[in-house]
C-alpha cells in the first residue's frame, strides 16, 4: 500500500476513465487497508481509490507500477479479489496514505462483485498500456527511474500479455468447438431420423430388405451408435464386428480360463481383453454382444447369467455337473466352507466362487447357515 | 413365343410393386438404406473435419464432454455404444471412456475386501486420479458417472446410490432394496448407524431396523462395533473418510484379478 499517493482524484488531459467500480475495500498485502469501503476507478494512465463516504479521501497509483495481476476467486464469506503486484517504490514519490509496507502488492475485494468487468478493462489497459503513447501534463511517477522500471516490466508483463492472449485464443477455441459441435449434432440428428424412417418401413414391410441389406442397415447403426429400434434382440444376429470380436475372443480367452478353473467374471475379462489392446477399446455393450453369440458360432466358450445378475463366461468343457460335484466333494472334504475358504482352495475369485456353492445350493447338494458371521455351506444330509 | 420362366416372372412381380410403390410416392426401405449408406459417407467426413479441429477439446476439456454428451443424448445418439463406432474410432472419446472403466473396476476389486464393494464417489475419483498419475488426462466426476452407466452392461452389479448430495458406487451383486439405501443415506453423515437411531428418525420398528442391518453386515458392507458406549453401533467402511489417505498395500493389491 506504500505505493499509493494522494491525489485529487480529477483525470488529466489525454487521461481517460474506463471502468469504476464501487464497494471496493483495499487490502495492504494480507492485511485489511486502514481505510473504508470505496469506489476503484481505472483509466487509462491510473489505478484510482476513493473513499465512499468521504469523497476527500483519494489515492492512485500508476499503471506502469502494476508488475502483474491475478484473479482470487470468492469463498465462504469471503469475497472476490483481484491482487496486484508492484515495482518497489520510486525514490521521489509523493506522500501517500502508507509510508511503508511489508508487501509489494495489494488486493483489490470487490464486496458488490463487478471483479470480472474490472479485471477484463484492466487486462486490455495493460495489454494496450496506452499511458504510453499519451503522456500527462502532471508528471505520474513511474517505477525506479524510467527505463530501468520498463525493462522489468516488459519481461513479466511480457510474461503475462503472452497468457492472457492464450486465455482468449483458448476461449475462442471452445466458443468455436461448441458452434461446430452444434452444426455437427444437426448432421447426426438427420441421420437419427432416416434410421427410424427406415426402422418403420422394415416393420411394416414396405419393400423388399434382404438379408444382407439389414445386416449392413445395422452395422450403419452401431457406427453412428443408435440403438437398434427394429429388432428386440440386439444380440443374436450380430454385425460382422461382433462375429469376428467373438472368434478372437475365443481365442485369446482359452489359457486364461482353463487359469481360473474354466471361468471368469464378464469384468475380469473386459480388463483383461481391454489392458491387452491397449487402445480401439472395447466398450462394455461390444464384450456382452460378442459372447452372446459364441453358442451360435459354435465356440467353446459360453457366457452365463447367474441368477444375481452376475456374467461370465466359462470354457463349454467344464460341465454343470462336474462343478458341481467338485465342489460337493471339496465341501464334504472340509465339513464346511465359505465363499472365501472355496476361493482360497480353488484359486478362485470370491465371487465365482460364492456363485458355484450358490449353484450346488439350487441343485440340493449343499445347503446354507447363514449368519451374521458369514455364509457357510454343508453338504445337504437332507 | 418366349419361355417366360418362374425367375422372369417373379422379377416382373416386384418391378410392378415398386412401380406402384413408387406411384404413390412412397420410398421403399432399400431405396433408404442405399440413401443412408451415402449420407453416412458423408456425416463421417464432417466427423474428420470436426475431429482435426477439437479432439483435442474433448481429452482436455471436462465441461466439453458434458456437452457432448448431453447432445448426444438429446438426439438419440449413445456415442459410447461401441468401440467400432464413428464417436469412438474419430474423436477418441470411446477409448478414453472405457479406459476409465478398466479403472472404476480396478479400484472397486481392490478395495472389496474393506467396503464391501460399496465406494463413495470422491473417493473412487481420488483413487482413480492417483492411479492415473500426474501426466494423464483430468477425470471429472461426471466422467466416472458416465462410465459406471455404461459397465452396468457387464451385469456385476454396478449402481449408483444417491447419498448426502453426492453417490455410493456399488460394485458387488449385493441386493440392495430402498430399505438399505434409506439406512445408507442416514449413516452417511456419521459413517455408523444405531438402532435407535433408525428407529428415531424412519420411525421403523426394531425387527425392521435390525433386519437391514443384519443384511448389511453380512454382505460386508457394514462392521459392528458392539463395545461401543450405549447401544451397538453399525460402521460402513465405504463412508469412512480416514481411509481416503490410506493406499493399497501390496497384499491388498494382489488381491485384485490381472
Amino acid at each position: 500500500m506504500d505505493r499509493f499517493v494522494w491525489t485529487n482524484g480529477l483525470l488529466e488531459m489525454n487521461e481517460t476513465l474506463v471502468i469504476q467500480q464501487r464497494g471496493v475495500r483495499l487490502y495492504d498485502g494480507e492485511d485489511k487497508a486502514k481505510l473504508d469501503v470505496g469506489i476503484v476507478l481505472l483509466s487509462t494512465h491510473r489505478l484510482v481509490w476513493r473513499d465512499q463516504k468521504n469523497h476527500e479521501c483519494c489515492i492512485c497509483i500508476p499503471l506502469s507500477q502494476v508488475i502483474f495481476f491475478e484473479e482470487q476467486a470468492a469463498g465462504i464469506g469471503k469475497s472476490a479479489k483481484i491482487v496486484i503486484h508492484l515495482h518497489p517504490c520510486p525514490e521521489n514519490k509523493e506522500p501517500g496514505p502508507y509510508q511503508k509496507s511489508k508487501y509489494s502488492y495489494i488486493k483489490l475485494s470487490f464486496k458488490e462483485h463487478g471483479q470480472i468487468e474490472f479485471y477484463r478493462r484492466l487486462t486490455e489497459e495493460m495489454t494496450q498500456k496506452r499511458w504510453e503513447n499519451t503522456p500527462v501534463s502532471q508528471p505520474i511517477p513511474t517505477g525506479t527511474g524510467p527505463k530501468a522500471g520498463r525493462t522489468r516490466a516488459v519481461g513479466i508483463v511480457g510474461i503475462e500479455r503472452k497468457l492472457e492472449e492464450k486465455r482468449k485464443e483458448t476461449d475462442k477455441n471452445i466458443s468455436e468447438a461448441f458452434e461446430d459441435l452444434s452444426k455437427l449434432m444437426e448432421k447426426a440428428k438427420e441421420m437419427v431420423e432416416l434410421s427410424r424412417s427406415i426402422a418403420n418401413k422394415i416393420k411394416d414391410k414396405q419393400g423388399d430388405i434382404t438379408e444382407d441389406e439389414t445386416i449392413r442397415f445395422k452395422s450403419y447403426l452401431l457406427s453412428m451408435g443408435i440403438a437398434n429400434p427394429v429388432t428386440r434382440e440386439t444380440h443374436g444376429s450380430g454385425t460382422q464386428y461382433h462375429i469376428q470380436l467373438a472368434k478372437q475372443l475365443g481365442d485369446m480367452l482359452q489359457a486364461p480360463l482353463e487359469e481360473r478353473g474354466g471361468m471368469m467374471a464378464l469384468t475380469e475379462v473386459y480388463c483383461l481383453v481391454n489392458r491387452a489392446r491397449g487402445m480401439e477399446l472395447l466398450s462394455p455393450e461390444d464384450l456382452v454382444n460378442a459372447c452372446k453369440m459364441f453358442e451360435s458360432l459354435k465356440l467353446p466358450l459360453r457366457l452365463r447369467v447367474f441368477d444375481s445378475g452376475v456374467m461370465v463366461v466359462q470354457l463349454q468343457s467344464h460341465s454343470e455337473e462336474e462343478m458341481i460335484a467338485s465342489a460337493l466333494d471339496n465341501v464334504s472334504d472340509k465339513g464346511s466352507l465359505t465363499a472365501e475358504e472355496f476361493a482360497k482352495l480353488l484359486g478362485l475369485t470370491v465371487l465365482l466362487a460364492k456363485e458355484r456353492l450358490l449353484l450346488a445350493e439350487k441343485m440340493g447338494h449343499l445347503c446354507r447357515d447363514d449368519s451374521v458371521e458369514g455364509l457357510r455351506f454343508y453338504p445337504n444330509l437332507f | 413365343m418366349h419361355r417366360r420362366g418362374v425367375g422372369a416372372g417373379a422379377i416382373a412381380k416386384k418391378k410392378l410393386a415398386e412401380a406402384k410403390y413408387k406411384e404413390r410416392g412412397t420410398v421403399l426401405a432399400e431405396d433408404q438404406i442405399a440413401q443412408m449408406s451415402k449420407q453416412l459417407e458423408t456425416f463421417k467426413t464432417h466427423l474428420e473435419e470436426f475431429a482435426s479441429k477439437h479432439k483435442q477439446e474433448i481429452r482436455k476439456n471436462s465441461q466439453f464432454r458434458v456437452q457432448f454428451q448431453e447432445m448426444c443424448a438429446t438426439i438419440g445418439v449413445d456415442p459410447l455404444a461401441s468401440g467400432k463406432g464413428f464417436w469412438s474410432e474419430m474423436l477418441g472419446v470411446g477409448d478414453f471412456y472405457y479406459e476409465l472403466g478398466v479403472q472404476i473396476i480396478e479400484v472397486c476389486l481392490a478395495l472389496k475386501h474393506r467396503n464391501g464393494g460399496l465406494i463413495t464417489l470422491e473417493e473412487l475419483h481420488h483413487r482413480v486420479l492417483k492411479g492415473r498419475g500426474k501426466f494423464a488426462q483430468d477425470v471429472s466426476q461426471d466422467d466416472l458417472v458416465r462410465a459406471i452407466k455404461k459397465l452396468k452392461a457387464m451385469g456385476n452389479g454396478f449402481g449408483m446410490i444417491p447419498v448426502g448430495g453426492s453417490y455410493l458406487v456399488q460394485s458387488v451383486p449385493a441386493e440392495l432394496n430402498m430399505d438399505h439405501t434409506v439406512v445408507l443415506q442416514l449413516a452417511e453423515k456419521k459413517g455408523y448407524v444405531t438402532v435407535s437411531e433408525i428407529r428415531d428418525s424412519l420411525k421403523w420398528e426394531r425387527e425392521r431396523a435390525c433386519h437391514v442391518l443384519d443384511h448389511l453386515l453380512k454382505e460386508g458392507l457394514a462392521w459392528l462395533d458392539s463395545q461401543a458406549a450405549g447401544e451397538p453401533q453399525y460402521w460402513l467402511p465405504a463412508l469412512f473418510s480416514e481411509m481416503l489417505s490410506q493406499d493399497v498395500t501390496p497384499e491388498e493389491a494382489s488381491q485384485m484379478t490381472p
